[in-house]
């Protein structure tokens, strides 16, 4: 740990598409490399891809995310994609939420008045207001919400509230929703998993008129005491940001009800997870191909867990005495 | 003349009257063709109507109306009487539509750039990110030239007071153009004098500025820019327009399977290989582009195409991500952004609008519904517009409760009455509501240039206000008069050759060679497995003892040919009717993968994708086999009588191929495709089953020939039952016998050999060379040795290669001339 508390964490993420059939082409798009933020800083970043790409090259996608883009021509039966992080967390200490602004006002700063401009963070926050492919904006999300936000109620105390409520009241089940379950359906079922939760969240933000987006990244997983730390156990992550007028934008995790403060690191952000999966593709023949994704995201001084067997990638982590693995 | 023609018209007095001014007396730029109307008699009027019917039919002018259960076709509506425009009106109005074009493209670039309009307020942000129509993957594209909106088309009409007022945007790939000069071709030879004394503006220059346009924009590297026209395919409403302005403008018709991306650049699939492609003009909407970035679900669009946007390597005419402008509630943000944007003022007024999202409008609409047409606010809302007038009780109850839980969603526009303009109908001239859509296209200097001329759009009915050509409208031809004569140029006359642009015919897209070469396939096999049913079936009702034993054999082969019959092993179970039950279905139940009902299914869909080169007999052939086959079937003589029907087609089919089909490079892959299948089947149907009498494998012999299509040709030429090694001689060795394997393979090296010369690269047949010296060496001596069991041991291996052989060429055919890969793939489209 630096002086400033700064924390540093490596994070394998690998993905493997197992195809039953040859896949003669295929194209894909990766958000795999964590954000540069005020507060995250991506220290390496390694992409470990077969079979080898035709053309690969990176652009900056309109939420700014970096994005990878792979094209592959050589017929293959497997996919795999290893990326590799190192990224430093400066420990965020999030704002009194009772010291935000009451949450109408935040409401009306957002909304069109004919004429009335709005500056750059307005402006930013005004393209996360409204639906999205997995975000509604309805009623019921609205009655949801609106136990949490009386009257005057400050923004962040607000969305803390609702965010704790979601934790209390909905059920992590992974297997009471797919990737396709519509939100209105979670919101009844009171079911899900991190991702359906973030969309809830969302749905009921937007609903108020709040700007929100969705956030993909890794969580720092605690093993059991006494258990070792088993790899590739991890998943990634999902969890909401709020804009908040005066403080910006502030995470919110309803899955795990905290504020993200020290253990997540920020993949990319997006209206939802449409506008931002990890992976998308397009591939010509093939079939069957649901990915396997294995995450591990440790403190850095726990690296030796990440490479049992081997030295480490020497070019993407200069190997320091102390977290030298065996060889 | 039909007395008093223009006397006994009676316009609406309400509403203004394209053709008539107060009095009755027409307008000054409708008198000449008034009076000539006139003085036409009333027979001459009604044959000039047939004359416009006619061309319509027979130019296969067509709209395709998506919610028609009576086929997806339906003639194009054209009225033959023109609307007629003034020279100054005429130049007022387009300088207000190159304008609107300016502006338009001005805003998106600033929506996909910048969003200064966001930050100082002049537009709602709900209007851009709360819709669809805003593509958030399009951030960050520069296209070339700056240019979103290469082509735009206004829906204007005019007020009761005379004025143009536009109703509608359209900026993603708007329709109407390739419309508007079918119907100026038709009109103008309906009334050829009038056209020519009216001094009426031409539409070619127009279209020749398109072309020049994208040539010029386009990013081409120094190469010659090839621009191709993007359809959604056959499906599509307006499909017609596509083919025909393809045509017109000398660009290859595609879809989107045709195109790939390789490098961030545009390719088009051609049996010649690979050709880049510079500019892509698209009639698909925005959404349906790329499936790697937009959605995902979309088989129509090709993937990377925004990232080849993204590059700069392609110039995609409209850019991605222009249809956000498709919304009536951007109307009344306008003035003030042509303002900020421009510096000028708008020239011409929209409809007056409100859009519910701010709460003045919002009220405003609520309190005023009965005077306005209640609209999305976005295109992609599954909505149509509603007259507040007319909505009652519940239903308007329900609509404002919509309106109250989505205000941002929905927008009202003033219930314009719209002009009117003579229609003839039932020998009379009677008014209808009328708009127009003008069409323009970026001039390449930042400016625009406007078509002198529009696709007029007429309501259905009297009375009615609504346009809309999916819901019956009627079209017609708009003539602009100019002051002085016009320059008489035409692109019509000219064979495809137009500029640089235009590539010679060569360009056949790898799909339609593709379809061809299954249509070749299927042809066959749809014969061959009807070839083979009607053996069993006249073999299943026989009383002769040696029936059973040949119906055996046929079915067993007809398993090996990848037919639904059941193997031996069932036949324990089979009752006294089951051999016929079971060809019957294999004959007719198109759910049974490798039926003839299946594989005709097949060939139609094969058919439908190259449609355009077959004949209508050969379209229609195809239609009676499908319905021949969907009526119930279920004696063995209906089942035989529609064998024949299905073989005599066949016939038609093959015939149609070699005598009547123009031969390009895409008929050789027909022929291809029908030798390689007929190769893989015999190869298939011949190898005796090694156990048995010689007595019983003699007795096989007849059906093989019958199967094989070669037992008349065995009887004239031995007159004598069929034996074992002429038999074979004639349907494996002999060079003439069309339906030897000999024969497919001679015929197979031929054509690889013309097409690779033609096609400039050579397709390699490792399988075939080898295969035709095994056939030449075969001893067939050897079948009157003492051993004859080896000989056909040595047989079955030829057999067994030739098979691999054609589906060796099949899958390098697919390769190297349709998909483009390197590195092989397996490729079955059937078992």
């Amino acid at each position: 740990m630096s002086a400033d508390g700064a924390v540093r964490y490596l994070i394998r993420h690998d993905t493997r598409y197992r195809y039953d059939q040859p896949v003669g082409e295929s194209r894909q798009l990766m958000r795999l490399r964590p954000r540069e933020l005020p507060r995250q800083h991506c220290l390496s970043h390694t992409l470990e891809i077969d079979p080898r790409p035709r053309h690969g090259e990176e652009y900056v996608d309109g939420f700014g995310n970096t994005v990878c883009s792979l094209h592959f021509e050589h017929e293959h039966d497997i996919l795999f994609v290893r990326a590799e992080s190192l990224v430093e967390i400066t420990p965020f200490v999030p704002p009194a939420p009772g010291a935000s602004l009451p949450w109408e006002r935040a409401r009306d700063e957002l909304a069109y008045h004919a004429g009335r401009g709005l500056d750059a963070a307005h402006l930013e926050a005004a393209g996360f207001l409204f639906e999205s492919r997995h975000v509604r904006i309805k009623h019921e999300f609205a009655e949801y919400a609106h136990a949490d936000f009386p009257a005057a109620m400050p923004l962040l105390a607000g969305v803390d509230r609702l965010m704790r409520r979601i934790h209390r009241e909905f059920i992590y089940d992974p297997e009471a929703t797919g990737i396709s379950t519509p939100v209105t359906d979670v919101l009844v079922r009171r079911r899900g998993v991190c991702q359906d939760f973030a969309h809830l969240m969302l749905s009921c933000l937007r609903s108020l008129g709040l700007a929100a987006r969705y956030v993909s990244g890794y969580i720092l997983t605690h093993p059991p005491a006494g258990k070792a730390r088993l790899v590739g156990a991890d998943a990634t992550h999902a969890w909401v940001s709020v804009f908040c007028p005066g403080a910006g934008w502030v995470d919110f995790d309803p899955t795990n009800a905290h504020i993200p403060t020290r253990e997540h690191v920020t993949l990319a952000w997006g209206r939802d997870f449409a506008d931002i999966s990890p992976l998308r593709g397009v591939i010509l023949g093939g079939g069957g191909h649901e990915p396997e994704i294995a995450v591990t995201m440790v403190p850095e001084a726990e690296r030796a867990v990440l490479h049992p067997e081997s030295r480490p990638p020497a070019a993407a982590f200069p190997p320091t005495a102390q977290t030298a693995p065996p060889a | 003349m039909p007395a008093g023609l223009i006397h006994s018209y009676h316009p609406s007095a309400s509403r203004y009257d394209e053709m008539l001014a107060a009095r009755a007396r027409p307008r000054p730029c409708w008198r000449a063709f008034a009076e000539r109307l006139e003085d036409i008699p009333e027979e001459a009027l009604l044959r000039r109507e047939k004359f416009v019917r006619d061309a319509i039919e027979a130019d296969g002018v067509s709209y395709n109306v998506y919610s028609d259960p009576q086929g997806n076709r339906r003639p194009w509506e054209l009225d033959m009487l023109p609307l007629i425009i003034g020279d100054d009106e005429w130049s007022r109005l387009s300088a207000a539509v190159a304008q609107r074009a300016r502006l338009l493209n001005a805003i998106l670039t600033d929506l996909y750039g910048p969003q200064c309009l966001l930050a100082e307020g002049l537009l709602p942000p709900a209007l851009v990110f709360g819709q669809h129509g805003f593509r958030w993957p399009a951030r960050g594209v520069h296209p070339p030239g700056g240019v979103w909106l290469f082509s735009y088309a206004a829906d204007i009409a005019r007020a009761p007071d005379g004025r143009w007022w536009v109703i509608a945007d359209r900026t993603q790939g708007p329709s109407g153009s390739g419309y508007a000069l079918q119907n100026r071709i038709i009109v103008s030879n309906a009334f050829p004098d009038a056209f020519r004394e009216l001094h009426v503006n031409r539409l070619a220059g127009y279209f020749r500025t398109m072309q020049e346009s994208i040539a010029r924009i386009a990013p081409s590297d120094d190469e010659t820019p090839l621009a191709v026209l993007l359809t959604p395919g056959p499906y599509n409403e307006t499909y017609f327009e596509h083919a025909f302005l393809a045509r017109y403008l000398g660009f290859p018709l595609v879809e989107g399977q045709d195109l790939t991306v390789r490098d961030n650049t545009v390719f088009l699939k051609t049996l010649r290989g690979l050709r880049r492609v510079h500019a892509v003009m698209r009639r698909l909407d925005d959404d349906y582009c790329d499936p790697l970035e937009l959605r995902a679900d979309s088989a129509l669009g090709i993937p990377g195409l925004l990232g080849a946007a993204r590059a700069g390597r392609v110039l995609v005419a409209n850019a991605i991500g222009s249809g956000v402008l498709e919304s009536g509630a951007l109307f009344g943000f306008l003035p003030a952004i042509c303002e900020r944007l421009l510096g000028e003022p708008l020239a011409m007024p929209s409809v007056a609008s409100w859009w519910c999202g701010e709460k003045p409008a919002l009220d405003y609409v609520l309190a005023h519904l009965d005077e306005l047409v209640i609209k999305p606010a976005f295109s992609g809302m599954r909505m149509n517009a509603v007259f507040g007038s007319l909505l009652r009780g519940e239903a308007r109850r329900r609509m404002i409760e919509r309106i109250h839980a989505q205000p941002h969603a929905y927008a009202a526009q003033e219930w314009v009455r719209l002009a009117q303009a003579p229609v003839w109908q039932r020998r009379h001239l009677q008014p209808r509501s009328v708009g127009i859509r003008v069409f323009s296209c970026a001039a390449g200097n930042g400016g625009y240039a406007v078509m002198p001329g529009a696709l007029g759009r007429v309501a259905p009915h009297a009375g009615m206000e609504v346009i809309s050509m999916q819901r019956g409208g009627l079209s017609k031809d708009t003539w602009i008069r100019a002051s002085a004569p016009v320059h008489n140029t035409t692109m019509l006359k000219r064979r495809l050759g137009v500029n640089d642009l235009v590539r010679s015919g060569s360009d056949i897209p790898s799909r339609v060679g593709e379809n061809l070469f299954w249509f070749g396939r299927y042809t066959e096999r749809v014969e061959i497995g009807a070839r083979l049913l009607r053996a069993a079936l006249t073999r299943s009702t026989s009383g002769e003892d040696d029936a059973g034993q040949e119906l055996a054999g046929l079915l067993a082969a007809a398993r090996r040919a990848g037919m639904p019959v059941d193997g031996p092993e069932d036949e324990e179970e089979r009752g006294e009717d089951r051999p016929e039950r079971q060809i019957i279905a294999a004959l007719v139940d198109a759910a049974r993968p490798g039926s003839v009902a299946a594989n005709l299914r097949a060939l139609a869909f094969s058919a439908g994708q190259v449609r355009e080169r077959l004949s209508s007999d050969n379209w229609h052939a195809l239609n009676a086999l499908e319905q021949l086959l969907a009526s119930p079937i279920v004696s063995v003589d209906q089942a035989l009588s529609a064998i024949d029907r299905i073989m005599q087609s066949c016939i038609l089919f093959a015939g149609f191929a070699l005598d009547d089909m123009t031969r390009d490079e895409g008929w050789r892959f027909l022929i291809l495709g029908r030798r390689i299948e007929r190769l893989e089947r015999l190869a298939g149907l011949i190898p005796l089953p090694a156990t048995g009498t010689a007595r019983e494998r003699e007795q096989m012999l007849e059906w093989l020939l019958e199967a094989a299509d070669s037992i008349v040709t065995y009887r004239a030429r031995y007159r004598r039952e069929p034996e074992l090694l002429p038999a074979l001689h004639l349907i494996v060795f002999d060079h003439a016998n069309p339906h030897s394997v000999r024969f497919q393979v001679d015929t197979l090296r031929e054509y690889l050999a013309l097409t690779a010369r033609e096609l400039g690269h050579p397709c390699p047949s490792p399988m075939i060379e080898p295969l035709a010296r095994h056939l030449e060496d075969f001893d067939l001596r050897r079948f009157e040795d003492s051993d004859p069991e080896a000989a056909l041991d040595a047989l079955r291996v030829l057999l067994a290669e030739a098979a691999s052989a054609a589906q060796a060429l099949s899958d390098e055919i697919h390769r190297r001339y349709f998909i483009h890969t390197v590195r092989p793939v397996l490729l079955r489209r059937m078992p």
